[in-house]
C-alpha cells in the first residue's frame, strides 16, 4: 500500500543518473591489447620454454594485481566498513572482490596452460598455486554468501567479517601449502640484485603490468558504478512498495 | 531501590526517571523509514496501549525499546540507563513478541528456568513453576514445547517473559492464540505487574482488550504517532468508531 | 507511587557463567533431540568405511589413509553439528529472547562454540577408536594420546570458526551449502598439520618433529578463537 506522503511512480524516475562516456575501460582494454601484442610479435621468444612463456605476461601482471591490489582492497574496505559503517566501502569491497576473482580466474587458467609445456603437466599441487586456488575459494564463497543475504546492512556486515577474517587466513595457507614441496618460479623480476630477464621482456613485462593495472581499476570503477545504479534502483523500487 | 539521580541531586525530592522513555527514536532501513520520530515517557504503573495498521513501525518501535534493534537516531532509557549499550539494564525488560521464542525440544519447565538463570533470579526452578502458575499452565510444565498447542506455547512464552518480575513489560500483540482463559491470565498478571509499579507497553490490533489495561493510548501511523492521549481522555465508542474510519480495522 | 516491583535483587551472571548456561541448554537440547549426534556419528562410521573401498587395498596400506580419513570424517561430521548449533534459535527466533536477556554477545558466542566443542569431542570420541579399529593402527604406547591432543587443538580452531559462519549462514536459504563453502577453506591449515602431525605420530617419530605441527595448530586456535569472539557482535541484527 503506498502511503500517501511517498512519492508516486511517475514522480520517481527509475533510470539511474547520466553520466559521461566512461572512456577507461576501453583505454584500459586498448592497453591490454596493445601489450599483448607487444608480447607476442615484438618481443624474443624465451630460448629454454619456448612461445609458451609468452603466458608470463598475462598470468605474472595478473596474480600480481589480483593477489597484492584487489584482495587487500577487500581486506581494507571491509575494516573501515565496519568501522565508519558508509555503504560505499562495502559497495568498493564487493566490485573489488569480482574484479580480483575474474583475475584469479585467468590467472589459473593460464598457469596450467603455461605448466603443461614447460613442466609437463597441467596442474601441481605447488603452494604457490594451491594458495591461488584456495584465495579463488574463498572469494567465490564471499560472492555466493552475498547473494544469499537479503538484508543489505547485514550483507554488508558478515561480508566485512568474512573479509577481515580471510586476511588472518592467508598466512595459514601460506603455511599449509608450504608443508608441500613447491615446483614454482621464484620471483624472478623483483629480486633485490639485478632482475635476471633481458631488457626487452622486462620492458614488455612492464607495460603489461601498467596495462594489467590501468584494466584493474577501469573494471573496479565500472563495476562500483553499477552496484550504485542497482542500489539506488533497488531503493526506488521499495520505495513505491 | 536507589535512583541514581539521588547521588548529583541531595536537595528537595529530585524526579525519578520514567521506568520507560523513548526519546526521538528513529530507525530506517535503507531508504524506509519504519520509525520516524517516536518519544513518550512511561511512569512506573502506566501502560500504553499502541495502536495502528500493519506496517505503521510498532514493532519495531518495540524492538528498539528492547535493546533488539539500535536506533538510528534518538535513545530508549530504562530508569534513565539506555537500554542499547547496557546489559544490566536488560534485566529489568520483559518481551512478549509474534515469535515464542521458545526451545521446542525442551520442557515448558526447562525454557522458564534457563530464562530465569540467565536473567540471574534467585530460586529458578520456583521462579519458573510460579510464572508458569500465573499464565495457568502448570500442568503442563514438563511436555516438551513442540508438543503444546500454540495458544499453550504463546502462555509459556509469556511466562518467560515475565518470569524475572521486569519493571518494563513490552508485549507485541500478546492476546493472539490465546484462549479466553489464557487471555484472563494474562490479563491477570498484566494487572498486577501493573499494580507492583511495571512500565507496559502493549502494541495490539485489539481495541478492547487494549483499552482494558491502558493509562495512555497511542495510535501510530507511518512510523509516529498521530495520536497520544491519557486513557482518561479517551471514549471507547468513538474511539473505536475513529480508528475504523481511518484504517478500516479493529 | 514509586516503589520498584517487590522482588528481590536480580543477580545478573558474568561472563562465563552466562556462557555455561547456554552451553548447558545447547546440550541439553542436543541430549533430548540426538539428532545430529546421532546422525555425526553414522556419518563418521560409514565414512571410516567407505574411504576404506575407495582405495585398493594391494596398493595402498591403511595406515597411509587413515590421517586423511580421519581429519576429513573430523571436518565433515564437525560442520554438521555447527550447522544445527545456530539452527535452533533460529526457528522460533529464540535468538531476539537471547538478545534481550542480559547476556553479553561474547558469551553468547562462546557458550555456542563450547557447546559445539563437546558435540565434536563426542562424535570424535566414536570415530577415533573406529578409524584405529578398521585401519589397524599401532596405537599403543602414547599414539593414542598423541593422537588426542592433536585432535584437541585441531577442535578449537576449528570450532570457533565454525560457530561463527554457523551465526552468519543460519539465517540464509541456502545454509546447508553455504556453511562448508565458507568454513572449509578455513579448515585447510587445521586440516594439514593435523593429518601430517598424525601420519608422523603413527610412523613413531618423535614428538620433536611434530613441534612445528603442534604449533601452528595452537597458532591458529588462539588466532581464531579470539577474532572469532570479536567477530560474532557484528553478526548480529542492530
Amino acid at each position: 500500500m503506498a502511503a500517501a506522503a511517498r512519492p508516486s511512480l511517475s514522480e520517481a524516475p527509475v533510470a539511474p543518473p547520466a553520466r559521461g562516456r566512461d572512456l577507461f575501460l576501453p583505454l584500459a582494454l586498448l592497453g591490454v591489447l596493445g601489450a599483448l601484442v607487444r608480447a607476442i610479435w615484438f618481443t624474443p621468444v624465451e630460448l629454454m620454454q619456448g612461445p609458451a612463456q609468452k603466458i608470463f605476461y598475462v598470468h605474472v601482471p595478473a596474480a600480481t594485481v589480483g593477489l597484492y591490489v584487489g584482495l587487500p582492497i577487500v581486506a581494507v574496505c571491509s575494516a573501515m566498513y565496519l568501522w565508519l559503517r558508509d555503504e560505499r566501502l562495502d559497495r568498493v569491497a564487493e566490485s573489488a572482490a569480482e574484479v580480483s576473482l575474474v583475475f584469479l580466474t585467468a590467472v589459473l587458467v593460464t598457469g596450467p596452460l603455461w605448466g603443461k609445456p614447460v613442466w609437463g603437466t597441467w596442474w601441481t599441487w605447488d603452494a604457490r598455486l594451491t594458495l591461488t586456488l584456495f584465495l579463488w575459494f574463498v572469494v567465490l564463497g564471499y560472492l555466493i554468501m552475498r547473494g544469499a543475504l537479503e538484508d543489505r546492512g547485514q550483507r554488508a556486515r558478515f561480508s566485512a567479517v568474512l573479509g577481515l577474517l580471510a586476511v588472518l587466513l592467508v598466512p595459514f595457507i601460506h603455511l599449509s601449502v608450504n608443508l608441500f614441496r613447491t615446483l614454482h618460479p621464484k620471483a624472478i623480476v623483483l629480486k633485490p640484485s639485478a632482475p635476471s630477464l633481458p631488457p626487452e621482456m622486462l620492458s614488455t613485462l612492464g607495460i603489461a603490468f601498467a596495462a594489467t593495472v590501468v584494466l584493474f581499476f577501469a573494471l573496479l570503477r565500472a563495476r562500483v558504478r553499477y552496484a550504485a545504479d542497482r542500489e539506488l534502483l533497488s531503493r526506488r523500487l521499495e520505495g513505491e512498495g | 531501590m536507589a535512583a541514581p539521580s539521588e547521588l548529583h541531586a541531595p536537595a528537595a525530592a529530585p524526579a525519578p526517571p520514567p521506568a520507560l522513555e523513548a526519546d526521538g527514536l528513529r530507525r530506517a532501513f535503507g531508504p524506509r523509514r519504519a520509525v520516524d520520530g517516536v518519544s513518550f515517557a512511561l511512569a512506573p504503573g502506566e501502560c500504553l496501549a499502541l495502536f495502528g495498521p500493519n506496517g505503521a513501525g510498532k514493532t519495531t518501535t518495540l524492538r528498539m525499546l528492547a535493546g533488539l534493534l539500535s536506533p538510528t537516531a534518538g535513545e530508549a532509557r530504562v530508569d534513565g540507563r539506555p537500554i542499547a549499550k547496557d546489559e544490566a539494564v536488560r534485566a529489568r525488560v520483559g518481551l512478549i513478541s509474534h515469535h515464542a521464542m521458545l526451545y521446542a525440544a525442551l520442557t515448558a519447565q526447562e525454557n522458564v528456568a534457563f530464562a530465569a538463570r540467565l536473567y540471574g533470579v534467585a530460586d529458578p526452578e520456583g521462579a519458573a513453576r510460579a510464572s508458569l502458575e500465573r499464565m495457568r499452565v502448570l500442568e503442563r510444565a514438563d511436555t516438551p514445547v513442540r508438543r503444546l498447542s500454540r495458544g499453550l506455547q504463546q502462555r509459556v512464552s509469556i511466562a518467560r517473559a515475565m518470569v524475572h518480575d521486569p519493571r518494563v513489560v513490552l508485549l507485541d500483540e500478546p492476546f493472539t492464540g490465546l484462549d479466553d482463559a489464557g487471555a484472563r491470565a494474562l490479563t491477570g498478571a498484566l494487572t498486577t505487574l501493573k499494580a507492583a509499579g511495571a512500565a507496559l507497553v502493549l502494541v495490539t490490533h485489539n481495541l478492547v482488550e487494549g483499552l482494558a489495561l491502558a493509562t495512555r493510548v497511542a495510535v501510530m501511523r507511518d512510523g509516529a504517532f498521530v495520536l497520544d492521549r491519557p486513557r482518561a481522555a479517551v471514549e471507547d465508542v468513538a474511539f473505536a468508531a475513529e480508528y475504523r474510519a481511518l484504517f478500516g480495522v479493529g | 507511587m514509586t516503589a520498584p516491583a517487590a522482588s528481590p535483587p536480580l543477580a545478573v551472571p558474568g561472563v562465563l557463567a552466562t556462557a555455561w548456561l547456554v552451553a548447558r541448554k545447547d546440550l541439553l537440547i542436543e541430549f533430548r533431540t540426538r539428532s545430529a549426534f546421532l546422525a555425526a556419528v553414522v556419518f563418521a562410521l560409514i565414512a571410516v568405511v567407505i574411504f576404506r573401498f575407495s582405495s585398493d587395498p594391494t596398493a595402498v596400506a591403511p595406515i597411509d589413509l587413515a590421517p586423511g580419513v580421519l581429519w576429513v570424517i573430523f571436518v565433515f561430521s564437525g560442520l554438521l553439528g555447527l550447522h544445527r548449533s545456530f539452527g535452533v534459535e533460529h526457528a522460533d527466533r529464540a535468538m531476539d529472547g537471547l538478545l534481550a536477556a542480559p547476556v553479553s554477545r561474547e558469551a553468547l558466542f562462546l557458550g555456542k562454540a563450547l557447546a559445539n566443542l563437546a558435540f565434536v569431542a563426542a562424535v570424535q570420541i566414536v570415530a577415533i577408536p573406529a578409524v584405529a579399529l578398521f585401519y589397524d593402527l599401532p596405537v599403543g604406547g602414547g599414539v593414542l594420546l598423541g593422537i588426542l591432543l592433536v585432535a584437541a587443538l585441531a577442535a578449537v580452531g576449528l570450532v570457533a570458526v565454525g560457530t561463527l559462519f554457523s551465526a552468519m549462514t543460519g539465517n540464509t536459504r541456502l545454509a546447508e551449502l553455504l556453511l562448508p563453502m565458507l568454513a572449509l577453506p578455513f579448515f585447510v591449515p587445521v586440516v594439514t598439520p593435523a593429518a601430517m602431525a598424525t601420519a608422523r605420530l603413527l610412523a613413531g617419530r618423535p614428538m620433536a618433529e611434530m613441534a612445528g605441527l603442534l604449533r601452528m595448530l595452537g597458532a591458529f586456535d588462539v588466532i581464531f578463537v579470539v577474532a572469532c569472539t570479536l567477530a560474532f557482535p557484528f553478526t548480529l541484527e542492530d
